[in-house]
Parts: structure tokens; C-alpha cells; sequence
């Protein structure tokens, strides 16, 4: 018997999934800053973290805003603790070198676009806006990431070593994007956000394509972490969010 | 402003064409790069703009310190735009000197040597988030003093670069000053910190114009070629005259005992920094030299494999078409 899933709290917690992902990938990324293989990189890379900020705004407001218990995007991205987190476990991985950082970008974009492109056709309208909104720069982070992947896994024997161990290493914290949770499945079955594993096959044809081309092997084995969704981090998160949060944690009478 | 201390370059070329040269500059044409120009213009224009840029690169760390520490999503974001710009800036900045025949990879290799110079203020410590706004409020304050002048530069695309970068530099003042508009009307300890984020960056803004050049020969050829378009003293008597006001508002007090309106020359007179220190951090002792340049070194060493990858892709992907053949 199927749990009775109480629809506000599934959006609530749909969009905080989407949010708490844009947040902590654009903190990770935002922690390059100045310190890019070349100066190109750090302009993209800032620019993506930048896109990624915006959209949390977006995602952490409306999540706000329909939650009725007067937490704003702020309140929810610097007054919460690990366990309330709901990112997946992917964009919380560490850095790495720029191959991680490149790789986890890109493992993440080419599910985040399906993603918004179906989150852009959500019944609920204020959802449809902000993924029509995001789908437009999420679309240029795919492209600049696929084409890096492509050019550094085909480049020298070095970087093709490289991106194969960050693909090796990231590659269980793929599995947890696709799979449903009563959450996804009653907010996909309201027609307000697609169907996880109707993205499945758009995910492993786009990614298989640029592997492929990329002369990187995908790893064998089919093991797949989980429980970043369900609020069940890695020890990497309460590290982030000390450094994030302790500004507002330290402060909490002040404004800024 | 971003270069300090350039020294210009002895000429020795042919007298008829260093006047024909200078004619062009007083007549207030711009000089392009495929243009005859002499070799001290040449060189100590890619020292000024070199030392220029490398001050956006490295100016990207003392601010990135405080962007994974940004107190709301709306700071973190126009933070992240800031060093953004000024990425891109260190961009338009080394495609200028360029023009003039250095790449950018030797430009690079000759910081990381300790043979270029960026800009002193870089080498002080962000401490509090109130250090992110005197940032913005003093160290871009300074810098646009010194360019928007330079604007008008005799260097077509160094003047270029500049009034792209000016209309971002003025975005950038406006954000620091909001941040300290906040924190001084803040708390306590808010207020605490911008007091002490205005006494920690005022000396070392002050420095950032560079020591008194009116005796200098070298600034007198810079000026003449309209590489440099004030003195250090007169950019930095319009610097505080613009701030002090602005401290005020603040109610924050310019650590500076001796400073008072002067009716007479219709400008605050002020204390001279310490220009012991300025020399010190100059020399690689400012309290952050190391880990600034050691920052910037880890970045080239660990990117090596990616620009070397991407060159190994490009190269692969010019010779397939002919092995195809």
C-alpha cells in the first residue's frame, strides 16, 4: 500500500530538491573563484555559479512563498541544517581537480535540461516560469560542459587519465537523479513535475554520445548511492554549509 | 588604480620621428598597434598594462575569500557578478598588451617570477565581510579615480579596454558602499567591523596611488606620452576630498587624526601613508604577499594539464581531416 503523500509537502519539498541542488553546486563552484586552469574558466566558471545562485533564489523563494511559514530563500539556504537538506548527493561531492569539477558539471547538466524542459511544461505555472527562466542558461551550461568534457577526455593522455578517474569516481552519485521517491512520483503523477524515469533515456543517450565521443569508458557495475534526496548527506555538506551559514548563524539579529 | 609605480622606459630613437610621434599625441590622436611608435611607449605601456591586469587576476582572491562566506543569496550573487568583471577586465587588459607583441602566457610567467608587479592593496587581508564593502567602496573608488582619466589614454586599445571596464567599476563602488551603508547601520558588532574595515583600508588606498611623482622624470615622459593622465598627487587629493564625505554619511570616522577642510585650497589636508610599509609590501612583505602568489602559482601548475589537454585536442582535431585524406 502506497503512502497517502500530502501534496504540499511534496512540492515543498520537490522544490527544495531543486533549489538545495542549484545551491550547493553554485557554492562549489563558486569556491574556484581566481584559482581557474586559465582565465576563461574562471569566468565561466563564476558566471555558472552566478546562474546557479539566481536560479536558488527562484526555487528557495517559491518553496517560501508556498510553505506560508514566512521563510524566505535566505531563511531556507542559511537557517537550515544538514538533515533538512534535500540536494542530491552529486553536487555536494567535492571539488577535486578541475576534471571533477568539469565532470560532475556535466553528469549534473545533462539531467538538469531534460529536467527543466520538462519542469517548463509543469501544471503549475509559477514552476513552468522559473524552469522556462532557467532552462535558457542551464542550456549553455550543458554545451560549455559537454564540449570540455569532449575536448579534455580526446586531449592529451594526461587529461583523458584524469577525466576517466573523476567519471569513475562520480559516477554512483548519477543513479540517485533518476530514481523516484513517493515525493517525484505524486508530483509527477499531478502533472507538476516529469516523470524521473521518463529523463532516465534522454540522460544515457546524451551522456553515452558524449563519452563516447569523449573516448571515455563508463564504469561497469551498477551500484548507486542514495539519500541526498531524503535529507541522508555526505560528511562534505556540514563542512559547506559551517563556511556558507555562519555569517547569518553568527549574526542573527543582523541584516545585511 | 591598478599600476602603481611605472617606471617609463629611456627612448632612443630617431629624434624626427619621436617628435612626429609626440605631435600626433598633443593633437589628441589615438596610436594603434600596427602603428610606428617608439620602444619606451611600447614597453612601458605593456608594464603599466600588464601590472594592470595582473591586478584583476590577483584582485580576484582577497574578494573570493568572502564569496563562499556571502551572508544572503542576493550578496553572493552580485559578488560573484563583481569578480566576474573584473576576470573579464583581466581579460580586454592582457588582449590590449597583446597588440603590443607580449602573449599572455609570458606575461603570466613574469608575475609568478616576481618580475611584474600587481597592484600593493591586494596584499591586505579580507578579515570581515565589512572588508568585501571597503573593497568595493575604497579599492575600486581609487582605482576609477585613476581611470577614468584614463579613458581618454593615447593607446587606442588600452583607452578602449578602459571605458568598458569604467562602466563596470562604478557598479562595483555603488555595491561595496551599499554593503557598508548596511553594515554601519547595523549592529553592534556590524558597525564594529565596517569602523574597523575603514581603519584597516584607508592607508593602504591611500598607498595605492603611488608615492608623490611630482619631481619624477619617469611619470613626466608617461604624462607627456598620455600614458598617465594625473599625478599621484593630484589623484589622490580627489580621491579623499570624494571619500571623507562619503565617511561621514557612514558615521565612520577616517582614522587619520590630522585630517580637516582646508577652505583655502578648497580640499581636506591629510596624513601621508607610511611609505616605509608601502615599499615593504612592494618588496614581497605586505602581510598576504605569499599566499597571494602562491594562490596564483597552485592555479597555473594544477591548470597545466588542462591547457595542455585542450591544446592536444585542438591539435588533434587540425591534423584529422588531413590523415583522413
Amino acid at each position: 500500500m502506497g503512502a497517502v503523500v500530502d501534496m504540499d509537502a511534496a512540492l515543498f519539498a520537490g522544490l527544495c530538491r531543486l533549489g538545495d541542488s542549484t545551491l550547493v553546486l553554485g557554492h562549489r563552484v563558486s569556491e574556484w573563484c581566481g584559482h581557474a586552469p586559465v582565465l576563461e574558466e574562471d569566468i565561466a566558471l563564476a558566471n555558472t555559479a552566478l546562474d546557479l545562485i539566481g536560479q536558488t533564489q527562484m526555487w528557495l523563494g517559491l518553496a517560501g512563498e508556498m510553505e506560508g511559514k514566512a521563510r524566505n530563500a535566505d531563511a531556507l539556504a542559511f537557517h537550515r541544517d544538514v538533515w533538512e537538506f534535500r540536494n542530491l548527493l552529486l553536487v555536494e561531492r567535492p571539488n577535486g581537480d578541475f576534471g571533477h569539477t568539469l565532470m560532475r558539471q556535466f553528469l549534473f547538466d545533462a539531467w538538469h535540461q531534460p529536467m527543466l524542459t520538462g519542469l517548463a511544461q509543469s501544471r503549475d505555472a509559477r514552476v513552468a516560469e522559473i524552469a522556462a527562466k532557467a532552462g535558457k542558461e542551464v542550456a549553455y551550461h550543458l554545451e560549455r560542459s559537454a564540449d570540455l568534457v569532449i575536448r579534455l577526455g580526446d586531449g592529451s593522455d594526461e587529461s583523458h587519465a584524469r577525466m576517466q578517474v573523476a567519471l569513475d569516481t562520480l559516477w554512483p552519485y548519477t543513479g540517485e537523479m533518476m530514481t523516484p521517491d513517493a515525493t517525484d512520483t505524486a508530483l509527477a503523477d499531478a502533472g507538476i513535475m516529469p516523470d524521473l524515469v521518463g529523463l532516465q533515456a534522454t540522460w544515457d543517450g546524451l551522456v553515452r554520445d558524449v563519452l563516447a565521443e569523449a573516448t571515455l569508458a563508463i564504469p561497469d557495475g551498477g551500484f548507486m548511492h542514495k539519500g541526498g534526496k531524503q535529507g541522508q548527506h555526505s560528511e562534505h555538506l556540514g563542512h559547506m554549509l559551517a563556511t556558507m551559514q555562519f555569517l547569518p548563524r553568527a549574526y542573527p539579529d543582523a541584516t545585511w | 588604480m591598478y599600476a602603481q609605480m611605472v617606471k617609463s622606459e629611456a627612448t632612443q630613437d630617431d629624434p624626427e620621428a619621436l617628435a612626429a610621434f609626440q605631435a600626433r599625441i598633443d593633437a589628441g590622436e589615438k596610436i594603434e598597434p600596427k602603428e610606428w611608435m617608439p620602444e619606451g611607449y611600447r614597453k612601458t605601456l605593456i608594464r603599466q598594462i600588464g601590472q594592470h591586469a595582473h591586478s584583476e587576476i590577483v584582485g580576484q582572491l582577497p574578494e573570493g575569500n568572502w564569496i563562499t562566506r556571502a551572508p544572503t543569496l542576493e550578496r553572493k550573487a552580485i559578488l560573484l557578478a563583481k569578480v566576474q568583471d573584473e576576470a573579464g577586465h583581466g581579460l580586454y587588459l592582457y588582449c590590449a598588451a597583446e597588440t603590443l607583441g607580449v602573449s599572455r602566457d609570458e606575461l603570466t610567467e613574469a608575475l609568478l617570477a616576481g618580475k611584474m608587479k600587481y597592484s600593493s592593496i591586494f596584499n591586505y587581508p579580507t578579515l570581515t565581510w565589512a572588508d568585501i564593502g571597503a573593497v568595493g567602496w575604497l579599492v575600486d573608488g581609487a582605482a576609477i579615480m585613476n581611470q577614468v582619466p584614463l579613458q581618454r589614454t593615447s593607446f587606442g586599445p588600452y583607452s578602449r579596454a578602459m571605458i568598458r571596464i569604467c562602466k563596470e567599476e562604478s557598479f562595483h563602488q555603488r555595491q561595496g558602499f551599499d554593503i557598508m551603508r548596511k553594515m554601519a547601520n547595523g549592529t553592534k558588532a556590524q558597525r564594529h567591523m565596517a569602523q574597523d574595515a575603514l581603519n584597516r583600508f584607508w592607508y593602504p588606498s591611500l598607498m595605492m596611488f603611488g608615492p608623490s611623482d611630482k619631481d619624477s622624470v619617469h611619470s613626466a615622459q608617461s604624462m607627456a606620452w598620455k600614458i598617465k593622465m594625473n599625478t599621484n598627487d593630484e589623484l589622490r587629493q580627489k580621491f579623499v576630498d570624494q571619500t571623507v564625505p562619503q565617511a561621514e554619511y557612514l558615521g565612520l570616522t577616517v582614522p587619520d587624526p590630522d585630517l580637516r577642510w582646508n577652505a583655502e585650497k578648497g580640499g581636506y589636508d591629510f596624513s601621508e601613508p607610511d611609505w616605509t610599509e608601502f615599499f615593504e609590501v612592494l618588496k614581497g612583505n605586505g602581510p598576504c604577499n605569499a599566499e597571494r602568489l602562491a594562490a596564483r602559482q597552485k592555479a597555473w601548475d594544477d591548470g597545466a594539464w588542462v591547457r595542455d589537454g585542450l591544446m592536444a585536442h585542438a591539435a588533434k582535431q587540425r591534423s584529422a581531416p588531413i590523415a583522413a585524406e
